[in-house]
């Protein structure tokens, strides 16, 4: 690239050739990873400058910028080449990755710094998901440090299996061979079970360039390559395209009646026409007829290529199914096992309702079971309520809908998933599938002869789910209970599900801390879904404090059928009536997690109905429900009739 | 059998399945069209990927009225070749009160021009994807950003939390009002697009490649006299030279290059030599460190 002279390149007619011969090179995605102020941003900074990658422009702002935010004295600042934001700058750490491309005359490279503070985890694991090789840095006064481990665990567990061992600042330690040799015996102590192919450790001096781009003559005993003759030389390829072929469908193409095109990217192994294909979740088999490309039709296709597919049947597939190999075909299951790295500030809850996605597919999970935490300093594991931030466990998770898909192990693209938290949308953590559970082949959907139809017409009313949320004193139960006998005196068929008497027995075993608490709401939605089912009306009086739950209960149950009903009384009231002088105690400290108190309650923000109780009595509060109930079953009526029956 | 993909390949398979993953999970995306090189290649990609189909969203022209004359004729040409849904967004309040470079500075022009202007067009037709030709190789603040990158509801970029983006699954969802801007060149270089132009041959407006052309050197910049609104200061003439330009914008703040490169691969030889980098014949970037950040914070593209 621009290491190149004028001199070295013929006029034009050389240009093709050249490029020719760029257009072969191989390309190497690698990323940087350590401790805070072990050197990554100077490393980058340094192969950049010494790659000639830096524009006289890019290297004049540079030393402007050296001498006002440079922590280097008198020397250009490298790091300041990629600390691109302001306030990274400013505080002289990196907050988040910096991708930054170069190239030497055999390969190219696109290398992401990472920052090494423990909060940006996060995005250390961003830079690692797409990279092939780590340069794990440590500072040769500090050694092997918490964050070096960790972010060592995080580079394997997301697939990387080629690791090199950047002994940064050799010469704050005298170019000392015994301060080298030890750190390598400590990082191999810990590393052996971490499953990297090849660890290349190298003595060097970001700074100064000593091992970076050209061999130091202050090491005299390392014998080893350079930085960059090991990148250039170093052999990442995994053979993808020998494993079975797996085509996640992203996109149908639809353009008119006579062309359906399946668009995706093939994840793994190669297609030619007249290959015959599976679709991976029900089992249909088919044969493909063309690889529709803008530049004519292909004759084969192998992963990495975004191919458009026609089959030669109208088989059903839509996006986040996937076309498949016939004689190798992946898992099709709702629980499986998986690593998670946790990126949220927020822990994961077991219990909680996530949104899982892989490459194309998107369905609802829950993590049913936290088997362990792993300790980033001794790999221990340890029993863990919930996964907190920059933590990584391995969890059992259940989906709503089935997933295709393989191990992680087996295929970096389809076992892979990212959790999506439900109301804020953000990117909460990142899976690793490890296996599915064998529970999930043995279970099956019994159909059954009588429907939720059937029932509820022989009840002559149609079933809905009530769902009280408020503090606790806000006049729940006693609007619940007045509300069940008016309607039970109108001959409807109805339950109450409480709090409190639920607690009795179903749950029982629960505390109240926030992973109880989801886990409380989660059965009680499953029972309030079996009732709705048998026809009933179902009135759930619950304090359900968090949003979350509250949407996973209402996706649980039909549309239109369940009711959100906020009680809404203001704390002060609810802590004045205390009827059970449960607030004079929480206010005291003597309950812990007592909501409105000591945990928060998330109010709703949309509800179906809204009782703004101050000032008015329950049976107003009931006249407000019933109105509602009658005047959704008289608008179900007018649309069944105006149906065409 | 010849397995292994090219270095364009990968990087065209990978932008055409971000075209394809908006496609899919977004309700109304739109294509940002600046007319430029990176434009050209977009464009391209966003035709194959969808093959035999057209793009399934319209493309946007944020037109400041201070474009290069022949970027506009450009730009309806292929539209009418390519038959796309072209959209043309002009910010009225700034052109009723005459926000022109010259008399209010690029930051100003640029802030009311092509930031407002480019919020008033995603409001108003109620865009939640909007496609744009940034590359990670052109500046510190772009190296730095997602492929999927979120906006919220007044547009704004937190550069400081941003979504973890974990293999090619790209978190797609959005609260009503926000937005996401995508990115399907972020892995693309300089050299690649030219490389990709040259073998897709791609076209582009001539003004990327050397003729005399009428010019006036100001500020340290080659600025080319494209109409009678540009006026002349004390002491400066119009020369023809023999020039053009690394990157299009409004052309009183986008520098030309002395050069007699007049193919594609003169092009890319000169800029496989070049010393400067391509953003250096930007005035807007050079007004104030960290600039890029800021404008992009604020909504810029």
């Amino acid at each position: 690239m621009r290491h190149i002279t004028a001199e070295s390149l013929a006029p034009t007619d050389g240009i093709r050739d050249y490029l020719a011969v760029q257009e072969q090179k191989s390309l190497l995605r690698f990323l940087t990873c350590g401790s805070v102020d072990d050197g990554k941003s100077t490393l980058i900074g340094r192969l950049l400058s010494d790659t000639k990658q830096i524009f006289e422009d890019q290297l004049a702002a540079l030393e402007r910028d050296s001498r006002k935010h440079g922590t280097t004295g008198d020397d250009v600042d490298f790091a300041l080449l990629v600390d691109g934001l302001e306030a990274e700058r400013e505080q002289g750490i990196t907050i988040d990755i910096a991708y930054r491309f170069f190239a030497t005359p055999k390969r190219k490279f696109i290398v992401a710094d990472t920052p090494g503070h423990e909060q940006y985890t996060r995005n250390m694991a961003t830079g690692a998901s797409t990279a092939d090789l780590a340069i794990v840095l440590i500072d040769a006064r500090q050694g092997v440090l918490r964050q070096t481990r960790r972010h060592s665990i995080i580079a394997s567990l997301l697939g990387i299996r080629h690791i090199v061992l950047a002994v940064n600042k050799i010469d704050l330690v005298g170019f000392d061979k015994a301060v080298f040799e030890r750190i390598i015996e400590d990082f191999r102590q810990f590393s052996h079970k971490l499953g990297f192919e090849t660890i290349v450790p190298i003595p060097m001096s970001a700074r100064y360039g000593d091992n970076v781009t050209s061999r130091s003559d202050k090491t005299e005993w390392y014998s080893g390559p350079t930085l960059i003759e090991h990148l250039e030389a170093v052999s990442v390829d995994e053979a993808v395209v020998e494993l079975p072929f797996r085509f996640p469908v992203q996109y149908v193409n639809r353009p008119n009646l006579d062309f359906r095109g399946f668009a995706g990217t093939i994840a793994s192994g190669s297609v030619s026409p007249g290959d015959e294909v599976v679709v991976a979740k029900s089992g249909k088999s088919s044969h493909v007829r063309r690889i529709v490309s803008h530049g004519g039709d292909l004759s084969q296709a192998v992963a990495g290529q975004a191919i458009t597919l026609v089959l030669d049947d109208e088989v059903e597939v839509s996006r986040g199914n996937m076309l498949v190999s016939p004689a190798a075909r992946p898992q099709v299951a709702d629980q499986f096992a998986a690593n998670i790295v946790w990126f949220d500030e927020h822990a994961l809850l077991p219990g909680r309702s996530y949104i899982l996605r892989t490459e194309t597919d998107q369905t609802s999970a829950t993590v049913t079971d936290l088997k362990y935490r792993v300790n980033v300093n001794d790999f221990a594991h340890e029993a863990a309520k919930s996964l907190e931030m920059n933590e990584v466990g391995i969890c059992n998770i259940s989906t709503r809908a089935p997933i295709a898909f393989d191990t992680f192990a087996e295929n970096r693209t389809t076992g892979a998933f990212i959790l999506i938290d439900r109301i804020t949308n953000a990117t909460v953590g990142a899976g690793m599938i490890l296996h599915s559970l064998r529970r999930a082949e043995n279970i099956h959907w019994q159909s059954l002869d009588v429907g939720k139809h059937g029932r509820a017409d022989l009840k002559n009313q149609r079933p809905a789910v009530f769902w009280f949320t408020g503090l606790s004193g806000s006049g729940k139960s006693t609007i619940a209970n007045l509300f069940e006998k008016k309607l039970f005196a109108t001959g409807r068929h109805t339950y109450i599900l409480d709090g409190d008497n639920v607690r009795h027995g179903l749950n029982r075993d629960l505390g109240f801390t926030d992973a109880d608490r989801v886990e409380n709401i989660r059965r009680v939605a499953e029972v309030a879904r079996l009732m709705a089912d048998a026809g009933l009306i179902v009135i759930v009086s619950f304090i359900s404090p968090f949003s979350a739950e509250r949407r996973m209960a209402r996706e649980l149950m039909a549309n239109g059928e369940f009711v959100e009903v906020f009680v809404d009384t203001p704390f002060e009231e609810c802590a004045r009536r205390d009827p059970k002088g449960l607030y004079a105690r929480a206010l005291n400290g003597e309950i812990k997690n007592f909501t409105g108190v000591d945990s928060p309650y998330e109010a709703p923000e949309n509800p179906e109905i809204h009782l703004k109780t101050l000032g008015k009595s329950a049976e107003e509060m009931v006249e407000a429900l019933e109105l509602w109930l009658n005047e959704r079953d008289i608008a179900e009526n007018q649309y069944d009739s105006g149906g065409g029956i | 059998m010849n397995i292994a993909l090219t270095h364009l390949q990968r990087l065209e398979a990978e932008s055409i399945h971000i075209f394809r993953e908006v496609a899919a999970a977004f309700a109304k995306p739109v294509m940002l069209y600046s007319v430029g090189k990176d434009s050209s290649v977009l464009m391209h990609l966003a035709m194959k990927a969808f093959y035999p189909a057209k793009p399934p969203f319209p493309f946007l022209h944020v037109d400041t009225t201070w474009k290069f004359r022949e970027m506009i004729a450009f730009r309806d040409q292929m539209a009418q070749k390519l038959g796309f849904d072209l959209l043309v967004h002009v910010n009225e309040d700034g052109v009723r009160d005459n926000i022109n470079p010259f008399d209010h500075g690029s930051n100003t022009h640029t802030h009311v021009m092509k930031t407002v202007a480019l919020r008033q067009a995603l409001d108003k037709y109620g865009f939640d994807a909007a496609f744009g030709g940034a590359r990670r190789d052109e500046e510190k603040s772009r190296a730095k950003e997602r492929i999927f990158s979120f906006r919220n509801a007044q547009h704004v970029w937190d550069p400081k939390n941003q979504r973890p983006e974990m293999w090619k699954i790209f978190n797609t969802r959005i609260a009503t009002g926000e937005s996401i801007r995508v990115f399907p060149l972020s892995n693309w270089t300089e050299l690649d697009i030219w490389q990709y132009i040259l073998q897709e041959d791609i076209p582009i407006v001539p003004l990327y490649f050397a003729k005399e052309r009428p010019v006036v050197e100001r500020d340290g910049m080659l600025i080319l006299k494209d109409d009678d609104r540009m006026e002349l200061r004390p002491g400066e003439t119009v020369e023809n030279r023999l020039v053009r330009f690394r990157t299009l914008g409004c052309y009183p703040l986008t520098g030309a290059i002395e050069s007699d490169a007049d193919t594609l691969e003169a092009i890319v030889g000169e800029m496989l030599t070049a010393r400067t980098s391509e953003r250096q014949g930007r005035l807007i970037d050079r007004d104030e460190a960290g600039s890029m950040e800021k404008k992009k914070r604020e909504g810029y593209f």
